[in-house]
């Protein structure tokens, strides 16, 4: 692997680490398994795609697309919380009906952005290459929402949303109303999940409907990746290992690719690698279970 | 201060299964009482906690807290007026937080969460100031993930919680029964201090009689979701547990064992 293609997945994992960053807000902090992300990532892209073939600026297409994405969330949300869907039927209901909504968004199935303006041609003016202005704005964003989310977690509010994923009859006995802090989170998350599926319609340079199929296990694919290299669960620590774990993760993909593997088997090598990264506890469990029983003999 | 007035709760309604758990119970309690509820498994006693704190809705009567109506509202819109401690010391704290980080919640109690930081070093004093009651060193612990403290350290941060904001009534709902005796008799204790530090108006449902007749200032038994005795004053002082038995004899008009009440855990 050459330089450059090693950056251009080093870049590819910073763009998607936003996503994994959401998913890490629901599936860890919130302990909400939200499938919402699969539909609320083609409709940032789909928002920002649209937006920008028809001549806007990037800037305001993807705080538009950031908005669409929270609005996707709390709609799962309401239906978990005021409806009493369960959380994983929530999400789905949500990613099914975005699938028309995006379609009807971007007008067809897919929408190319080749020779449009976008957000990360903006430090070219400054006279960077557009290659190390593309890295450069990607690093820095990663690290803005990173350091916004260790902040968030630590204020009161963001205190009860981490409250709430642990123990939510603790939280409501002291007056934190846990339909709201179930609701701001998945908005949150799913912000972040739309924030990237518009920086990955513009890096790649075009929008499919169908780009966010597998994007919930991409993201708990990182979550995992990262909890194993960065032992510490400290905030902190917890969101930079997510960070690493998504550059990880491209980089196994590209690596795996280059090894000549079908690219139509990626989604189910990633399934399998989570697979075996949940259920590892159990299967030590039984194993050592099994032993324990053999050594009594 | 605190008044439940022809409180009634069905479960299961027009059920086989249906059982009525309060018949129209009627308490009134006044500021800075210290009540023990007793009575055998099934009598209503966590129903009636459950229908203060609004973990569960009455289906007739009220709930009135410094005359305020509180009825029909949901346990986190009581929370400002009402703190309770539960039985499992794993229910009161959040496991994957620090010390500190609980507390914070509890410090703001049934009031608006900001975007402020929430432990700040100005809290991290108060914290350490109400810890150091309990003389479990926990007060040089604030940055340690709760789910490394044992349950009786977590009990007696709870209590810490229940109590941070001072609240007008605190539930306790058998809150000793899950630990060992010597960490319960601690727990006892620094509920004891608690309540008279803050000359707290306490309702505690146990199933130790000794505490029922040692602890607080009234006891009060319950028995097929009605209650049926209460007592107070003269009348309680000097009773022995097997006065507080023949006391329910005659008025319920079976025995009670001690051992009963004991087993009904």
């Amino acid at each position: 692997m050459n330089i450059s293609v090693f950056l251009s997945s080093v870049e590819q994992g910073l763009v998607y680490a936003i996503m994994a960053l959401g998913v890490y807000l629901t599936f860890r902090i919130l302990d909400f398994p939200d499938l919402t992300v699969d539909g609320s990532f083609p409709l940032g892209a789909a928002v920002a795609a649209k937006l920008i073939y028809s001549g806007w600026n990037p800037v305001v297409a993807i705080i538009l697309a950031l908005l669409a994405g929270i609005l996707a969330g709390t709609l799962t949300g309401i239906l978990n919380t005021k409806l009493k869907i369960t959380g994983l039927l929530s999400g789905i209901l949500t990613m099914t009906a975005l699938y028309s909504i995006n379609l009807r968004i971007m007008g067809r199935a897919n929408i190319s952005l080749l020779g449009k303006n976008k957000i990360f041609n903006l430090l070219t003016s400054l006279g960077i290459s557009e290659k190390a202005s593309t890295f450069i704005f990607f690093f820095v964003v990663v690290l803005i929402v990173k350091l916004l989310i260790d902040w968030f977690l630590k204020t009161e509010l963001g205190l009860a949303l981490r409250a709430t994923g642990d123990n939510k009859q603790m939280v409501r006995s002291l007056g934190v109303n846990t339909d709201l802090t179930v609701i701001l989170g998945l908005g949150l998350s799913n912000g972040l999940v739309a924030l990237a599926g518009a920086l990955v319609a513009q890096h790649q340079g075009f929008t499919d409907v169908k780009m966010g199929i597998g994007m919930i296990i991409i993201g708990l694919a990182s979550v995992i990746i990262g909890e194993a290299i960065v032992r510490n669960k400290t905030i902190k620590w917890a969101t930079l290992g997510v960070v690493l774990g998504s550059v990880i993760y491209r980089l196994v993909i590209t690596i795996a690719l280059r090894m000549r593997l079908n690219p139509n088997d990626l989604k189910l090598i990633t399934a399998i690698l989570v697979i075996g990264a949940l259920g590892a506890p159990a299967i030590k469990e039984q194993f050592s279970f099994k032993r324990l029983q053999g050594g009594a003999k | 201060m605190l008044k439940v007035i022809g409180g009634v709760k069905v479960f299961n309604k027009g059920t086989i299964n249906e059982k009525v758990a309060l018949r129209g119970v009627n308490l009134e309690m006044d500021k800075g009482e210290f009540i023990t509820v007793i009575g055998s498994n099934g009598a209503g006693k966590s129903t009636l906690l459950n229908v203060i704190a609004g973990n569960l809705i009455l289906d007739q009567g009220q709930v009135i807290v410094d005359d305020k109506d509180l009825t029909n509202k949901s346990d986190h819109q009581r929370a400002n007026l009402i703190s309770r401690v539960f039985q499992d010391p794993l229910q009161g704290t959040a496991a994957s937080m620090t010390i500190a980080e609980n507390l914070v919640l509890a410090l703001k109690r049934g009031s608006r969460l900001g975007l402020g930081i929430g432990v700040k070093a100005a809290r991290r004093k108060k914290f350490q100031e109400a810890l150091s009651i309990l003389n479990l060193g926990l007060e040089d612990r604030l940055d340690d993930k709760v789910g490394l403290l044992s349950g009786g350290q977590r009990q007696a941060l709870t209590l810490i919680m229940a109590t941070l904001q001072k609240p007008k009534v605190l539930l306790l709902d058998e809150h000793t029964a899950a630990l060992d005796p010597k960490t319960a008799q601690n727990i006892i204790e620094i509920t004891q201090k608690l309540v008279k530090r803050h000359e707290l108006t306490t309702l505690m449902v146990t199933h130790d009689l000794d505490h029922a007749i040692e602890l607080g200032t009234r006891t009060i038994m319950m028995n097929n979701g009605n209650i049926i005795l209460d007592v107070k004053g003269e009348e309680r002082e000097g009773m022995t547990i097997d006065d507080l038995l023949d006391k329910f004899t005659k008025v319920s008009g079976h025995r009670l064992t001690n051992d009963r009440i004991l087993l009904a855990q």
